[in-house]
């Protein structure tokens, strides 16, 4: 039994509970640990082994802040070890409040400031199909306040226009967004042309058939919803 | 004779010919004269309208996924508009990109403001780890221009519309006359016209196209071999935007510098020719050798 090695999703509050130095981002972890359990443990083809693999999925976790259910789940998949989640956040330790891709294996892009994930997503959907790769996922996590940022609505309107059909943005929705998005947040993708679907971002069941139901020619959101946030800032 | 500008066309088609793993991106900049290339190599030249976070953002995106991005369009909108995507999407994520801006600090004078860019070399040199060319000469821009696409380094390439009569093609500062009273350092298209102010004087006239990295060895070998630690920067960009680093290469020795650009502390809201640009921030010819004359002979 190799199940023995690796801890499974019933490990993840525990694990994000490891990493107590950031109260305040506690809402924003929880809100997105389903959604990456999804992703990480059905959905990408992406493991510590084939990690540097040119053609391997990519997920490029936009919202960087409360990043603590993103380490909790790449300890559980094995790009972490559990030893090091107490320490997070000290200078002594390669994971930070928002993650270092050239310190934390695992990690794709390095975020925290707001607005960059979804267009460096294009760019590399854009160099993947020229380096011959057309089958390999990307998948950006962004926030609903998230979108505020207007760099994101540059790039949700080139994606349409391309049809980048292997770019997914997911954006777990936890109302934050101060102005909201009257009319729904699929609104603003769906009219620039791409397939939206809208899920609970606490159903394994539908999250995984949102993102794995085929969407041809056209890039994918899903639009996740989960609580509505609670504490102040930040907001994701 | 063809522009810089034409020679970044005419290099890049040659790049892409040659090179798959290379594709530019455009925010409509340009896109018009690429149009042929584009059409042999769909996907490589990819223009993503005027949107110039998303430049920057989807050449860090190629980068990522092993693809060499040349990023172009004019100096304020690639530098200015988008300079978190510069610091984080290619700094932060540590990934290379070539950055090649058109227009300079005013080469499009009657353009106004909106449309210069003298602060584009002080910004880049906030950021650690960027080699900033300033081309002087088309032939120039075409050297350093195929000399920064292997590897994986991130490169600004500053092209203009101010040029001199001939390319230097040397590396590192070049000395083009050797005098004994002081060291008069020429940043591209700043040569000429520095050559015509120090006529008749008994100076050391130094030039280079790459200011980042600073060739500090070269200035420092020349300030003794002129035998005078009074060294004058020309830039075509913010004034002083290189003191410190004169500064740090005669750390050792007391020195005086005078530093010659685009004017710091004023916004010239004039309209017109560049000569008119030129004379107000006192980077033509004779404001230069004013200026010279003055600090060496105090």
């Amino acid at each position: 039994m190799t199940t023995a090695t690796l801890p499974g999703r019933a490990d993840l509050p525990r694990l994000i509970a490891l990493m107590t130095g950031d109260d305040k981002h506690q809402a924003a972890a929880e809100s997105t640990v389903d959604v990456l359990w999804v992703l990480y443990d059905r959905v990408l083809d992406i493991t510590p082994e084939t990690f540097r693999e040119p053609g391997r999925d990519r997920f490029l976790l936009s919202k960087g802040h409360g990043p603590m259910a993103y380490y909790a789940v790449l300890t559980a998949k094995g790009f972490l070890d559990e030893s090091e989640l107490a320490d997070w956040s000290s200078a002594r330790s390669r994971l930070g409040h928002h993650p270092d891709r050239r310190r934390a294996p695992g990690v794709e892009i390095s975020s925290g400031s707001l607005g960059h994930g979804l267009p460096i997503a294009v760019g590399t959907v854009l160099g993947l199909r020229i380096r011959g790769f057309g089958d390999a996922k990307v998948v950006t996590l962004v926030g609903d306040a998230e979108l505020d940022e207007g760099s994101n609505h540059e790039a949700i309107a080139l994606a349409g226009r391309l049809g980048l059909e292997q770019l997914t943005t997911v954006v777990v929705d936890n109302s934050s967004a101060t102005h909201g998005w009257p009319g729904g947040i699929a609104r603003r993708f769906a009219v620039e042309g791409w397939e939206t679907r809208t899920v609970s971002g606490r159903d394994h069941e539908a999250l995984y058939e949102a993102f794995t139901a085929p969407h041809p020619d056209r890039p994918l959101a899903v639009v996740a919803t989960v609580e509505q946030k609670t504490t102040g800032e930040p907001k994701g | 004779m063809p522009t810089m500008r034409d020679t970044f066309v005419s290099t890049t088609e040659d790049i892409l010919d040659t090179d798959p793993d290379v594709a530019v991106v455009l925010a409509d900049i340009t896109a018009a004269q690429l149009g042929s290339a584009a059409l042999r190599h769909p996907g490589r030249v990819l223009n993503v309208g005027i949107r110039e976070q998303l430049l920057v953002s989807a050449g860090a995106g190629l980068a990522l996924a092993g693809i060499r991005p040349i990023v172009h369009t004019f100096s304020p909108f690639l530098v200015e508009r988008a300079f978190e995507q510069i610091k984080l999407d290619l700094g932060h994520q540590d990934v290379g990109a070539v950055l090649v801006s058109y227009g300079g600090s005013y080469d499009m004078p009657a353009e106004g403001r909106t449309h210069q860019s003298p602060g584009d070399v002080a910004l880049i040199d906030s950021l650690p780890g960027w080699a900033v060319h300033v081309p002087g000469h088309p032939e120039e821009a075409r050297r350093l221009l195929l000399e920064a696409v292997p590897g994986d380094c991130r490169v600004y390439v500053r092209l203009s519309a101010q040029e001199n009569a001939e390319p230097h093609l040397g590396a590192g500062l070049q000395t083009l006359r050797l005098g004994t009273r002081g060291v008069v350092l020429a940043v591209g298209p700043m040569l000429d016209r520095v050559l015509a102010a120090t006529e008749g004087l008994d100076v050391t006239v130094l030039y280079t196209a790459t200011v980042r990295p600073f060739d500090a060895d070269g200035l420092r070998t020349a300030v003794t071999a002129t035998g005078s630690t009074d060294v004058v920067l020309v830039e075509p960009y913010l004034a002083g935007t290189s003191t410190a680093r004169v500064a740090d290469a005669l750390s050792a020795t007391p020195h005086r510098i005078l530093a010659l650009g685009v004017l710091r502390d004023t916004e010239v809201r004039i309209y017109g020719e560049v000569g008119d640009h030129d004379l107000v921030h006192g980077l033509d010819a004779d404001s230069i050798a004013l200026s010279v004359k003055e600090f060496l002979d105090h």
